[in-house]
């Protein structure tokens, strides 16, 4: 009998190809091609009125072929000149905006795009669109929450006080809780921008083939679905006549779940215009301006609590900065919002944000979406709480833990997917001791005595969060078994490295008893899966991979099913082994599944030896239809997964740091993390997300932010100021503990991992750093210059 | 991030070399293209004509002078940071140089660029303009008039800004030798790895002779004497000297204070040095 493969180290597929420079990304397509370039004239202005747009110098430019304006989009479409669409509507939101694929009038934000040039190659489009001479208005610009807040000047006239949406929700009366508490704090909390960053940049690639009449598009993206609709509704195509393709993806962390971008919808309107394959290729400096960022929030909280620090009412109020437009929705606040809670039960829990426009790049969700922020509030408050009580961390943690048999827990909240904030599982007291253990907490009072004894400074932090993945509405998997016995999976959801092509085939593997290696995934491919939603929201293997699943064991009922008839035995009595469907306990019965799948197609024609085994002259009962009624030629296996409601993943971190007394460095000694994801598919697969995502948890803590200028300027767009950190800024180790807690939702028991590495971040470093210096951190990320600052102002 | 078009010329020989950038006032030379080519590439910068040194043979060498009376280490223009932090002979001759060096970026950069190629960007971030000027060292260029030696002094003259003309070539730097009995020591604080520095100091301690280097501290490379200060008045002396400035990486306070941690760690450092002999 073959071993399981769910729950093995299964070394990736994706590696070898990957790390030999032998991906294959949009940038990549068509490169033997005689392709059009792209370049795009971006806004220079926070601010600004459009007075006037002279391309004359552009026009008979050698090698430029087209220039387009925001005039110019209705000769695609009428709707290609409407603003881009607001992807998620929400009640909440009655000021959402969106901009247009070219700017209209009035530019929101450094880097908005105006004029959209196609050349011969990129060197050519930039010398034209620094010909091109546009006019501005200068209007005064809205930088930073404070500034949006006073509204002293709008960023859109028709938004009073520069706010996009007002959002409460409740449980209980947390004022009135408050109120009645024994004990009572107030924290006034905030977090800065910082951004996905992935190393590929956005992409995109469109061909108009006039003889199909169809349009293809590849693009760099994590819902080709989605784009694939939006590009039919601008350019007035069926969506049958659209086919988006994504290839290898350089890495997304959710900028590339919002779509379309501008330059998805101006490549293709200019391959079908121009009637040339056309690609973009985003630089580095456009992604810092023109793409997405997040993180930026103001908290306030108010909270009661009893000697023992539990919680009676908690009561929330945040700033959200979505920056100059909504695209998409109120998401991002909505998690915050909900996911706040973690693993605890504060039984009255007030909380209403404003979701606030100002004159910056666009905010969308990066990994973590919202979490960060959320588990930042809580966590800090869980802290204060302690520090105010003089008890242990932990123990007030403790006190409020969600219990192992509450679950299912309804927090009574609405999440971001429309549905309840109800936890499906989760042992957060047995998560607790694990991190405990794992980061060596009792033991470090004394190792904090022992190093200030030395005249050198430690400090530990813990931090917990619950994460709702796997969102709905659903995923879907098409499994063919080939007549050469090789397995064909495609799912329509995207990959941008997490090694989908091989946890999916180790489900497969598993259920339908084949080779591994004899299965082979596709993702994100339109023309093999039209029906998707997208991989954000760490949904991808609780989604796809349920989808997948299911498809493979249709799939293995009607091999079954065959080959029964073909062997002349009951169904019951098969087993499929390496691709072997055998009798039971009697290994010399057996039929080759890609025999099987000969025999599920009956054919008229033969052209090598399968077929011609396959023929109407050799398979099946000549007294029925070759065919058989309520069935279909072929052996394969579709099916999709829609689940009621998200699966609840959770986590502790813990990290150890030590602060320079003299120059205020910060390095990381020891960070340790518990994580449960539910039954672990490849748990080296998952210790590289927790990895990643602590990486990236790292940069959003101590070193990365986005530095606008009052004009709204970004100073720091660029590798060299923007502090992504190196593997050298990383710890060299992160001790990693699992706890599996099966979900009940769905047919594996899985949760998402994908994001969770990043959320507590903020929490945790701010509460070692506070551990270590002896000073309330408020603001995050922190750096060497500002723990000086506050070494200062405490002194 | 495409560079603007430029013409580009490949010399075979220093004279070429020369005539080409007499030729065209809008001329920069070419040798690891470290600092040059972001900048063409985010188009800040769009000079009319490369002139791409990297053709004429001879210019890549280290040589260690003996015959000038002090002795020293010669590193000639397309001379890589990899090769010069490499060789034991610089080390030995001037370990102020390696010590430097070893701070310079990351080792992908340092295989390309080159150390005089630095010395004459002239950023007041970089590491080797401040050690080419506390050493006292100098710059020999060649132009239209024939060859002349620049020294560091004359050399740095405002931000990106030195004394080589627009038609000279830089052709090797040169660094005295560490005196015998003298102590060197450099050290720097950056926020990442690799990165420019938030401020970097460099010391020279010859007997009772106490000289400081500093990076990105003032807008040209600055050396500030400290002989006869106490030792616990170091930070405070040269403070008196320097007003660092804020940016987005460091306020001014706290780049005030790394200038007084870095200052008492690179004298007590070079002294040590001056001591034990490495």
């Amino acid at each position: 009998m073959t071993t399981k493969l769910m729950g093995q180290k299964v070394q990736r597929v994706e590696d070898q190809r990957l790390l030999r420079g032998l991906g294959r990304y949009v940038d990549d397509v068509a490169v033997e091609q005689d392709v059009l370039h792209c370049a795009v004239l971006r806004s220079p202005h926070a601010h600004a009125r459009i007075v006037d747009i002279d391309v004359e110098a552009v026009l008979d430019v050698e090698g430029v072929h087209a220039v387009f304006t925001w005039e110019d989009l209705a000769s695609c479409t009428p709707q290609m000149a409407e603003p881009l669409p607001l992807l998620i509507p929400h009640p909440a939101l009655t000021h959402g905006r969106t901009q247009y694929a070219l700017a209209k009038d009035e530019v929101n934000y450094v880097g908005e795009a105006i004029v959209f040039v196609v050349a011969d190659d990129r060197y050519v489009a930039e010398d034209a669109v620094g010909r091109i001479r546009v006019d501005y208005e200068l209007l005064p610009p809205v930088v930073g929450i404070d500034a949006a807040r006073a509204a002293r000047t709008l960023v859109h006239e028709d938004v009073p006080g520069n706010v996009g949406a007002r959002l409460e929700q409740h449980v209980g009366d947390a004022p009135a809780a408050i109120a009645r508490a024994p004990h009572r704090l107030e924290l006034d909390l905030t977090v800065e921008r910082s951004a996905c960053m992935p190393l590929e940049g956005r992409g995109t690639v469109a061909r108009w083939d006039p003889d199909l009449n169809r349009l293809q598009v590849w693009t760099s993206t994590q819902s080709s679905t989605g784009v694939r609709a939006a590009v039919a509704v601008k350019m007035g195509l069926d969506l049958g006549q659209v086919d988006v393709i994504t290839p290898d993806v350089g890495g997304g962390f959710g900028v590339k779940i919002n779509h379309p971008w501008p330059e998805e919808l101006l490549v293709p309107m200019a391959a079908k215009a121009l009637g040339r394959t056309v690609k973009f290729t985003e630089d580095r400096r456009e992604h810092f301006i023109s793409a997405a960022h997040e993180r930026g929030q103001v908290q306030h909280i108010e909270v009661g609590f009893d000697d023992d620090g539990r919680l009676l009412g908690l009561d929330v109020e945040f700033w959200h900065d979505h920056g100059a437009y909504t695209p998409y929705g109120l998401i991002v606040p909505i998690i915050t919002s909900t996911q706040l809670l973690g693993p605890y039960k504060p039984q009255n829990y007030r909380v209403v944000f404003e979701s606030i426009y100002t004159n910056t790049v666009m905010v969308t969700p990066y990994r973590g979406a919202g979490r960060p922020q959320g588990c930042y509030a809580m966590e800090r408050t869980m802290d204060a709480i302690a520090a105010y009580l003089g008890k242990d961390r932990t123990e007030v943690r403790a006190a409020n833990f969600i219990q192992p048999d509450e679950f299912p827990f309804d927090q009574g909240l609405i999440f971001q997917d429309g549905r309840e904030l109800e936890y499906d599982s989760g042992d957060y007291p047995a998560m607790l001791e694990k991190i405990k253990a794992l980061v060596g907490w009792d033991e470090f009072p004394a190792f904090q005595a022992e190093m200030a004894a030395l005249g050198r400074r430690v400090g530990i932090g813990l931090a917990c969060y619950v994460e709702g993945t796997g969102v709905g509405p659903y995923e879907g998997a098409h499994v063919h078994v080939e007549t050469s016995g090789k397995v064909k999976v495609a799912t329509g959801l995207t990959t941008q490295g997490q090694g989908h092509a091989t946890v999916f085939a180790q489900l497969v593997a598993d259920e339908l008893g084949v080779k591994f290696e004899d299965v082979e995934v596709v993702t994100g491919d339109t023309r093999r899966m039209p029906y998707a939603v997208g991989t954000f929201a760490s949904r991808a293997a609780v989604m796809s991979g349920s989808a997948i699943h299911l498809a493979a064991k249709r799939a293995k009922e009607k091999a079954l099913k065959i080959a029964a008839e073909a062997l002349e035995a009951d169904e019951k009595d098969l087993q499929i082994v390496d691709g072997v469907v055998s009798v039971k306990g009697s290994p010399g019965t057996s039929i080759d599944l890609g025999t099987v799948s000969v025999l599920s197609n009956p054919l008229r024609y033969a052209f090598d030896e399968a077929s011609k085994a396959a023929t109407q002259f050799s398979v099946g009962d000549p007294g029925k239809p070759p065919v058989p009624e309520d069935d279909e030629p072929g052996l394969e296996g579709k099916d999709f997964y829609s689940p009621e409601r998200a699966t609840f993943a959770s986590g502790m971190h813990a990290v150890i740091v030590e602060t320079d007394p003299e120059t205020a460095e910060i390095t990381i000694l020891k960070y340790a993390v518990v994580h449960d994801c539910g039954h672990l598919i490849n748990p080296m697969i998952v210790e590289g997300q927790i990895h990643g995502g602590v990486a990236q948890g790292v940069g959003g803590a101590l070193y990365e932010r986005m530095a606008y200028d009052e004009s709204g300027q970004l100073l720091n767009a660029s590798f060299m100021d923007f502090l992504m950190p190196y593997v050298t800024e990383v710890p060299d180790g992160i001790d990693i503990d699992h706890l599996e807690t099966p979900s009940p939702l769905n047919p594996l028991g899985i949760k998402g991992a994908g994001e969770a590495g990043v959320i507590p971040s903020a929490a945790v470093f701010a509460a070692a750093i506070e551990d270590a210096e002896g000073i309330v951190i408020t603001a995050m990320p922190i750096s060497p210059s500002e723990l000086y600052a506050l070494r200062l102002e405490n002194s | 991030m495409k560079p603007a078009p430029f013409d580009y010329r490949r010399p075979a020989t220093l004279a070429e070399a020369v005539a080409a950038l007499a030729g065209e006032p809008n001329a920069k030379v070419l040798a690891g293209g470290q600092s040059l080519v972001p900048l063409l590439s985010m188009r800040l910068a769009a000079p009319a004509m490369l002139v791409d040194i990297n053709g004429i043979p001879g210019l890549d060498a280290i040589e260690v002078v003996t015959d000038d009376g002090v002795g020293g280490v010669r590193v000639g223009a397309l001379a890589r940071h990899a090769a010069v932090l490499a060789s034991p002979e610089v080390r030995r001759v001037q370990p102020l140089v390696s010590l430097a060096l070893a701070n310079v970026a990351h080792a992908t950069i340092r295989n390309r660029g080159t150390t005089v190629g630095s010395i004459v960007h002239a950023d007041a971030a970089a590491e080797m303009p401040v050690v080419l000027s506390l050493l006292a060292g100098s710059l020999d260029v060649e132009g239209p008039g024939g060859r002349r030696t620049i020294p560091a002094s004359e050399l740095y003259l405002g931000p990106l800004e030195s004394s080589v003309g627009h038609d000279e070539i830089a052709v090797s730097a040169y660094f005295p030798a560490l005196a015998p009995g003298a102590g060197v020591a450099f050290e720097e604080i950056a926020r990442r790895h690799g990165d420019y520095a938030l401020v970097g100091a460099a010391a020279l301690v010859d007997g009772d002779s106490v000289r400081v280097g500093y990076l990105s501290v003032s807008d040209v490379p600055t050396v500030v004497d400290l002989s006869g200060v106490a030792d616990d008045d170091l930070g405070e002396a040269a403070l008196a000297q320097l007003d660092p400035a804020a940016d987005i990486h460091a306020s001014a306070a706290y780049r005030a204070q790394l200038v007084r941690v870095l200052t008492g760690r690179v004298v007590r450092s070079a002294r040590a040095f001056a001591e034990e002999g490495t």
